[in-house]
């Protein structure tokens, strides 16, 4: 046991451990490991056939949603990990066109660079892998607040509400498989590639080919993952002047690109710094060398001293 | 099957004429009644069109082609189609089939020609060289662009069978050394198109039996195609097709997912922009599966221009029927608004709960005023 005095001398000391280790400086721009692994996913290549969306069920073991024979999902939820939707417009007879037209988009969880899931999450449940970046979730650490949800500005994570025995769901990009040498289903099965697994440097060297080519003329686009050997020839998209994911909340693992407008593919405006960096700044100045803690303690022990000082005089 | 009023010489008649019984003669109509799309009651007007003692003229040109249109309708056994096409209809002049030849074959069209003026079917198989004024397919000293214009000008309907007479098929590939070119593109006006390559011969069959009987050209998709047969995406019947949603696919030939039957899209298959009736006709009366996917290997797309003998064979075809409705919009939210009683129940635990407080704070104030007089 411990009295009194000596737990206030190991609280002093830790108070005075903890102001020389802490650090002064904004927490600075989280670079992308070298190793990184992503998706791209080019919504002109895409052709709905909805195969991702099975064999990401498949792959990751989810249980099936609404109808018994018929599975619909509408929103990517506790047991749906990807899902394809479409903008469509007026008559929806034209691809990737905005008037009278359509376009595909996929929503699954984006890989950030810096995640806020992580960074708010306050165990261990969501951690992000140094070497491929890949956003991870632990359910044995998970306390089930649901941070990640709230802090997620793409509404990736879901929680599964409806059972007794509730977690996170998000893509994990299929780490599970790549133990047996595989990679993520929805890449695997895409019959057109339109989504490729592959290094995120990798990937983005195929989007610049992409953008480099004149839209309309046909080019050899990789299929499955890059540098898996399968390929087909196809027909280079219009693409919009934007790869969303490349610059937002300072940038993500899995890019896409689009013939339409990423407003309308419900792929938001976001800013190029990572909130976790801003949120994770300010956490930090309050804390720093723990000076301001320090200090509020010291004004309040002053007037609570002062307080007590008045009582035993009246 | 309701019993056809056939008298009984008719029976003679069929037995005679076509070589069949009765009874398989009544199921034929019946087939053929089916097959474009009309009621059963109709195959009592297709049995006596086909019992009518004047049997249409027929001339059947061959041009740039393999005879493969001929071959597949003379191995049609549903029953000996042969004897069928033979005496339903009178083949008056046809190179592959008739006895005679030279300037005898010539005059017999001729005669023909003349003798059944503005009601004879023009049938013409093979694509029509125009390069250096069609020199390449001459017959009896006549290029193929004057002979189809000749035997067009007094035919009561023109029917182009086979992908080379419908838009080129195989002679028109690139580079087209002979200018092949479409019936319809020489006659300048639309004309019936069977494409296939071969076509299915009940698909011709069947146009010829329903301009007989109804007296006018079944209805037409705008490449001129009949819609009874032409309507439907391959991709849309095809046998594999839970294999395409579930994103299944062979990825070589022989390969696992090969010899399980899965999804040949990506080998090539040009069944999700090519339209025809072959996965539920089938080919060759054979049974289940007798059709180009069902055994195996990718459609070429031979029935639809721009995609057979264009395309690759194995270049991945573009999907012809995407519905975008049939998705989610972005942004779409999984979740309903509050049903009655869902509203209800929450009313109720609101108002129970509002309801205990009041009584505990109603006597919490009584238990500091019992305190006192204790």
């Amino acid at each position: 046991m411990m009295d009194r005095r000596k737990l206030l001398k190991v609280i002093g000391a830790g108070c005075g451990a903890a102001a020389v280790a802490g650090t002064a400086e904004a927490r600075g721009l989280r670079p992308m490991s070298p190793k990184a692994l992503g998706l791209l996913y080019d919504g002109t290549q895409c052709v709905g056939c909805n195969a991702c969306v099975v064999a990401c069920k498949e792959a990751n073991n989810m249980p099936r949603e609404g109808d018994a024979m018929y599975e619909k999902p509408v929103d990517i939820s506790g047991k749906t990990l990807n899902i394809i939707k479409a903008y469509r417009s007026g008559t929806a007879t034209h691809k990737d066109q905005v008037p009278d037209g359509y376009a595909f988009t996929k929503m699954s969880c984006m890989h950030c660079v810096d995640p806020s899931c992580v960074s708010a999450c306050p165990v261990s449940a969501m951690t992000k892998d140094p070497e491929t970046g890949i956003v991870k979730y632990n359910v044995e650490a998970c306390i089930g607040c649901r941070y990640c949800v709230a802090a997620c500005p793409f509404g990736v994570p879901r929680f599964t509400f409806d059972t007794p025995d509730p977690k996170i769901s998000k893509c994990q990009l299929c780490v599970h498989r790549m133990v047996e040498g595989r990679y993520a289903a929805c890449a695997e099965v895409c019959p057109t590639g339109a989504t490729l697994f592959g290094p995120v440097a990798e990937l983005k060297k195929e989007i610049a080919r992409r953008r480099a080519l004149r839209p309309g003329t046909k080019t050899i686009f990789p299929r499955g993952r890059i540098g898996g050997g399968d390929s087909y020839e196809g027909v280079v998209g219009h693409y919009v002047d934007h790869v969303y994911g490349e610059r937002e909340i300072g940038g993500t693992q899995v890019l896409h690109l689009s013939g339409v407008p990423f407003e309308l593919l419900d792929k938001p405006p976001l800013p190029d710094v990572a909130p976790a960096r801003i949120s994770e700044s300010i956490q930090h100045a309050i804390y720093n060398h723990l000076i301001a803690p320090l200090g509020f303690l010291g004004v309040l022990g002053v007037l609570a001293w002062r307080n007590m000082r008045k009582g035993d005089e009246s | 099957m309701k019993r056809l009023p056939l008298a009984p010489d008719e029976s003679a008649v069929i037995e005679q004429r076509f070589g069949m019984t009765r009874r398989t003669f009544v199921s034929f109509c019946a087939a053929l009644t089916a097959s474009m799309g009309l009621s059963s009651a109709a195959a009592q007007t297709v049995s006596k069109a086909l019992l009518s003692a004047k049997r249409p003229s027929v001339i059947w040109l061959h041009f740039q082609e393999c005879t493969g249109c001929s071959e597949s309708l003379l191995r049609a056994e549903h029953p000996t189609l042969e004897k069928l096409i033979l005496d339903i209809i009178s083949l008056d002049y046809h190179e592959t089939l008739m006895a005679a030849a030279g300037k005898q074959a010539e005059a017999a069209r001729e005669a023909a020609m003349a003798a059944n003026r503005g009601n004879y079917i023009l049938v013409v198989e093979g694509a029509i060289p125009t390069k250096q004024n069609g020199i390449f397919c001459k017959i009896g000293g006549k290029t193929a662009i004057d002979l189809v214009k000749e035997c067009a000008a007094d035919a009561a309907a023109v029917i182009a069978i086979g992908s080379c007479a419908s838009w080129g098929g195989m002679p028109s590939t690139g580079p087209n050394p002979t200018g092949a070119t479409s019936v319809a593109e020489i006659l300048g006006k639309p004309v019936l198109n069977i494409p296939g390559c071969p076509p299915n011969p009940y698909n011709f069959l069947t146009t010829v039996v329903h301009f007989l009987v109804l007296g006018k050209l079944p209805e037409l998709d705008s490449k001129g195609r009949p819609t009874f047969a032409y309507g439907r995406l391959i991709h849309e019947n095809c046998e594999r097709r839970a294999h395409f949603d579930a994103g299944r696919f062979a990825l070589e030939f022989g390969d696992e997912g090969h010899r399980k039957g899965y999804c040949l899209y990506k080998l090539g298959c040009k069944g999700p922009e090519t339209y025809a009736n072959c996965p539920t006709i089938l080919f060759g009366d054979a049974g289940s599966g007798s059709w180009p996917v069902g055994c195996g290997h990718p459609c070429i797309g031979c029935t639809e221009k721009g995609v057979g003998f264009t395309k690759p064979i194995h270049a991945l075809a573009k999907l012809a029927n995407v519905t975008p409705g049939a998705f989610p919009r972005p942004g779409e939210e999984q979740g309903e608004g509050s049903t009655l009683a869902t509203a209800a129940t929450v009313a109720a635990a609101a108002g129970l709960a509002v309801g205990v407080g009041i009584r505990i704070a109603k006597n919490l104030g009584k238990l500091d005023e019992e305190k006192p007089a204790k």
